[in-house]
């Protein structure tokens, strides 16, 4: 099976973002392709390298960095939502002329063709949400 | 030659209060380059996007109602009310903008694609979809 | 085949169980999970609506939210199926496409 993941969600407000990377993890550990995982809305959040968040916890935004090291997952960030959250990549941070990057490993900025594309290539789409 | 698939966009939060319905919309509108065949459900507060006559120049924020206007030429041939979630919300159509839609090809016209829709129309058009977006 | 609908907020804070089921079609999934399972605990306000739904659909709790929320199995309504991540994915897989009624 063909699965896109939509994360509507940051990290740690909401389970959301927790639930989708429980799904991800068990459907790429059973074999499936997961095409990408899409982040909109407050999801855009996830890909922040700066967290640091209580060492007797979850790191949520590594979870994410590890298990695309691990199976090569797609972690795409919406650019429009992006821009207005202020997750910020080189390219980004050159255009709008911001004075740091703050986008973490293994996640990257793109349109949201990127969802519609996963969408259609996919077989399911997945919407992890509030 | 990819399949068309039938994308549904499942609107259920009021305007302006969260970012949801403006964030959706964009989705819509990028959508449109794709040549999937593109339908809106309103269901619950989802609504309330659709009503006229919104100003929210007072809280400070973007109109962004008037983009509900353009979807006939973003490729949306309809946009499904749930009836039940307009009355229980004390409105009818006549609250809600209309929406014009043009084929390009065939120059075939609809004065207004806002349709409210029973319940067991709403369960059919889900059903049939490809892919739904929340 | 048919539809997989997720609900994943309490049926006490947000309607959207309540528009799931009525939407739902006969012969599909229901999966509550993170808050969504409170829904499927006995002696709820929700109990009734599970077991009306359980008529013509079956319907799953994920059960790792469940255990977070100190909901023991035996305090699961009878007929729901507690599944694991895993058996989400396997519902996924199962059913035609998902909603997601958040």
């Amino acid at each position: 099976m063909k699965l896109a993941v939509q994360v509507n969600e940051g990290p740690y407000q909401h389970q959301a973002s927790d639930s989708a990377y429980m799904f991800t993890k068990a459907a790429l550990e059973k074999g499936h392709e997961v095409f990408r995982v899409f982040f909109y809305h407050d999801g855009v959040n996830n890909g922040t390298r700066m967290t640091t968040p209580p060492q007797d916890d979850r790191h949520v935004v590594n979870r994410w960095v590890e298990l695309a090291e691990k199976y090569d997952l797609d972690l795409v960030i919406c650019v429009a939502a992006a821009q207005r959250r202020g997750i910020v990549d080189e390219g980004e941070a050159q255009r709008n002329g911001k004075d740091g990057t703050n986008i973490a490993d293994k996640f990257r900025i793109s349109g949201l063709g990127q969802l519609i594309e996963a969408a259609i290539q996919a077989d399911r789409l997945v919407v992890f949400g509030d | 030659m990819s399949d068309i698939k039938k994308f549904m966009y499942l609107n259920r939060t009021a305007p302006y209060g969260t970012i949801y319905a403006w964030e959706s919309l964009e989705v819509v509108l990028i959508a449109a380059a794709f040549d999937q065949e593109v339908s809106l459900m309103f269901v619950d507060d989802g609504v309330y996007q659709l009503v006229k006559g919104s100003k929210p120049a007072d809280i400070g924020m973007k109109n962004f109602t008037p983009t509900y206007r353009t979807l006939g030429d973003y490729g949306v041939r309809h946009m499904y009310v749930d009836q039940a979630s307009l009355e229980a919300r004390g409105l009818t159509q006549d609250d809600l903008i209309e929406v014009a839609w043009e084929d390009w090809e065939t120059e075939e016209e609809v004065d207004n694609i806002v349709e409210p829709i029973d319940a067991a129309k709403v369960i059919e058009l889900l059903d049939e979809s490809d892919v739904v977006f929340s | 085949m048919s539809d997989l609908y997720t609900v994943n907020k309490s049926p006490f804070t947000k309607s959207s169980l309540d528009t799931a089921l009525k939407f739902s079609k006969a012969g599909s999934s229901i999966l509550l999970y993170e808050d969504g399972i409170y829904a499927v605990v006995k002696g709820s306000a929700a109990e009734e609506k599970i077991k009306a739904a359980m008529g013509d659909k079956k319907v799953y709790a994920l059960g790792p939210d469940c255990a977070a929320r100190g909901i023991a199995e035996d305090r699961v309504i009878d007929g729901v199926e507690l599944i694991d991540y895993a058996g989400f994915v396997d519902l996924v897989e199962a059913t035609d496409k998902v909603q997601a009624w958040l």
